[in-house]
């Protein structure tokens, strides 16, 4: 068995390979059904049936959905300019905090104009967030891997910090959380008997909006051609600082949109468990979809799906939730791993001598 | 016992951990290959070794288990990357996902166990030094094992013929290949190493330096310890010093606590993370100083032939 170099990148495997790692994961996860005495028929419904059988059902796909749609979006720009953003979940806590801020401020006689107000303060605790990694690989080039993942554990623990200190709310049992956000702050459902907000409104603009910045702006070209070859981009004279910037000042407003319709939506309130790992689950959802605006809403409707049915592996298979980030986890591995038939051909026996392909 | 001693203890101890698992990617590094897997492979180690000793009672069996945990996903991940090209962060991040989400999933049921008491182990004579002795003597061997290691690593790298391929494969993988060394064999090995030595200090955290499983209890060492090779700037020792000096403010924190400084204790606890990006900030700044040892072809795929 060998790989050999093909001579373009083969664009069937672009599009097979996100369904072919699906596969194998599913292959993996019956396995692992199976070794866990499991019947594996009944598990394969809690993650792909029972998510999508029922209006209801369908809705808590959707709730779930939108945060990861709204990151991922935002992280496709990050890593399609080579800027390396993993600390989307530390920019997602700090847009639910300063969300959150806002949302306590609310009394009796506030009107709606608090909504645009708490999601404008998301987007901003989060633009802010990134915008600390972005100053400083910017201005003393330190890593922006390693500053964004510190900066995760950092945020996490400020609001840890305003949930059992300043912000707890005195007649709450002494539990670490806020009071309960007025009624006038909920983000708008969309309808009734579901809990989707008009987030996946703002979600799907985002798609569109990032499939026009991407594809027909041309900043949106020398955002990625400044990632992607800085030298040619030096050459026609974009600014690979600039792309830095935006890159991290985009994904960080998403991840912070997200925060803030997440607290002012299904929560509801700020408590320690806010951050859920969305923030990381995006970034598999980014690859997944191919940093494609549309490829994304795909992938983030797929890892939905696995938030879901690892929630009701817990009650129906008596499985630990853990599982959603094996099954995460695996499906990245088994997407990079598939995504090298992009590039090269599998030969799975040696080529005759007198080959016609002419390869080495 | 005195005080300062006993942070001085907590110190080493806090470091060891830093320093093993930051030895052991150094070893990646210097063989052309970062791997950004190393939380999850510590996570996946710690619960490893801690259910080993659970169902064994054999607390070395448990760091056996660790080290082969974290080789074993190594190994994945050296697959991935150095066979079939898969981008190096990409893949070191599913490494991490995966770990994470696994070990949370195997470790399910160990959370309420306990292990069996652990065993002091002063050396003897040494140890009945006063101040030195409770501060430096009296320690986990692993503790001295992290020192036998850098030491071990600064002869290998730079002594022998094997450390001179080591870093040629990630200097310059071409001319190794050219010469007719297995760069791709040399480079998994590199990798498992790290691999195993990441698995050793996730087994040191969840059998010596907080004994129990928590999910997630690594909490950040993983990427500490890759900070530290940076801020080491690729050098044995320094990842030992650095380790230490990271241990130190680890430890910091519950000092002033105890010394009942009012400072909430959340804000305490960002102190390593906010000393990390201090630190990098610091490094990084000036570039020289980074490139000196950095290994020329790190994190760059190589394709024999092409």
């Amino acid at each position: 068995m060998k790989l050999e170099m093909r001579p373009q990148p083969s664009s069937f495997w672009s599009y097979a390979s996100p369904i072919l790692a699906l596969l194998i994961t599913v292959a993996i996860g019956i396995g692992l059904f199976m070794a866990l005495g499991k019947d594996p028929v009944k598990g394969l419904q809690v993650f792909f049936w029972e998510p999508v059988r029922s209006p209801y059902a369908l809705g808590e796909l959707l709730v779930k959905a939108t945060p990861l749609l709204i990151i991922a979006l935002g992280l496709a720009v990050c890593f399609r300019s080579n800027v390396w953003n993993i600390g989307a979940e530390g920019q997602f806590v700090m847009g639910a905090l300063a969300a959150g801020g806002i949302a306590l401020l609310a009394d009796k006689t506030t009107g709606p104009w608090i909504i645009p107000a708490i999601l404008a303060a998301g987007v901003l605790g989060g633009m802010a967030w990134a915008g600390i990694t972005a100053f400083l690989r910017d201005r003393f080039n330190a890593n922006e891997i390693l500053v964004s993942l510190m900066l995760v554990y950092v945020a996490e623990l400020i609001l840890n910090y305003m949930v059992f200190g300043p912000w707890k709310d005195p007649a709450g049992y002494n539990f670490p959380q806020t009071r309960t956000f007025e009624a006038v702050t909920q983000i708008p459902r969309l309808m009734q008997g579901s809990r989707v907000t008009v987030g996946i409104l703002l979600a799907l603009a985002g798609v569109a909006a990032l499939w026009l910045y991407l594809y027909r702006t041309y900043a949106g070209f020398a955002q990625e051609v400044s990632g992607q070859a800085p030298a040619a981009a030096r050459y026609a004279g974009f600014s690979s600082r600039r792309a830095l910037w935006v890159a991290l000042l985009i994904s960080g407003g998403a991840a912070g949109l997200a925060g803030a319709l997440e607290v002012a939506g299904p929560i509801g309130q700020l408590t320690p468990y806010v951050p859920a790992g969305y923030g990381f689950a995006a970034i598999i959802v980014a690859f997944v979809g191919r940093l494609h605006p549309v490829g994304v809403v795909f992938s983030a409707i797929l890892m939905s799906m696995f938030y879901i049915g690892g929630e009701l592996a817990q009650s129906r298979l008596g499985l630990p939730k853990s599982i959603t980030g094996v099954f995460q986890g695996l499906l990245l591995f088994n997407l990079l791993a598939c995504d090298t038939l992009i590039a090269y051909r599998l030969q799975l026996f040696k080529p005759l001598p007198v080959s016609a392909q002419g390869g080495r | 016992m005195d005080s300062t001693a006993l942070l001085l203890a907590a110190t080493l101890s806090a470091g060891t951990v830093l320093a093993i698992a930051s030895l052991g990617l150094l070893i990646n590094e210097k063989a052309g290959i970062v791997n950004l897997g190393a939380e999850g492979m510590m996570l996946c180690a710690a619960i490893a070794g801690f259910a080993t000793v659970i169902h064994t009672g054999n607390t070395w069996l448990g760091f056996a288990a660790g080290m082969a945990a974290g080789a074993f996903l190594a190994a994945i991940f050296g697959g991935l990357v150095i066979w079939l090209n898969t981008n190096q962060y990409a893949t070191g991040l599913a490494l991490t996902l995966f770990g994470t989400g696994f070990s949370a999933f195997a470790g399910i049921k160990y959370v309420q166990e306990k292990l069996p008491e652990q065993t002091q182990y002063p050396i003897p004579y040494l140890a009945d030094i006063p101040f030195f002795g409770p501060a430096l003597f009296r320690q986990h061997p692993m503790v001295y094992v992290a020192m036998a290691l850098t030491g071990g690593l600064i002869w290998f790298l730079y002594r022998t013929r094997a450390g001179l391929v080591l870093r040629s494969v990630g200097e310059s993988p071409e001319s190794a290949h050219a010469l007719g060394y297995p760069v791709r064999r040399i480079r998994l090995a590199a990798v498992m190493a790290g691999g195993a030595l990441c698995g050793l200090a996730g087994a040191y955290v969840s059998l010596v330096y907080t004994p129990l499983w928590v999910e997630g209890m690594i909490a950040g060492k993983g990427w500490i310890a890759l900070a530290l090779t940076t801020f080491a700037t690729w050098r044995p020792a320094r990842v030992l010093l650095g380790a230490y000096l990271f241990g130190g403010v680890t430890m910091l924190q519950f000092h002033l606590q105890g010394l009942g400084v009012n400072v909430p204790s959340q804000l305490l606890s960002m102190l390593p993370y906010l000393a990390t990006i201090v630190v990098l900030v610091l490094i990084s700044r000036n570039p020289l100083w980074i490139r000196v040892n950095m290994p020329s072809s790190i994190g760059k795929p190589f394709y024999p032939g092409a």
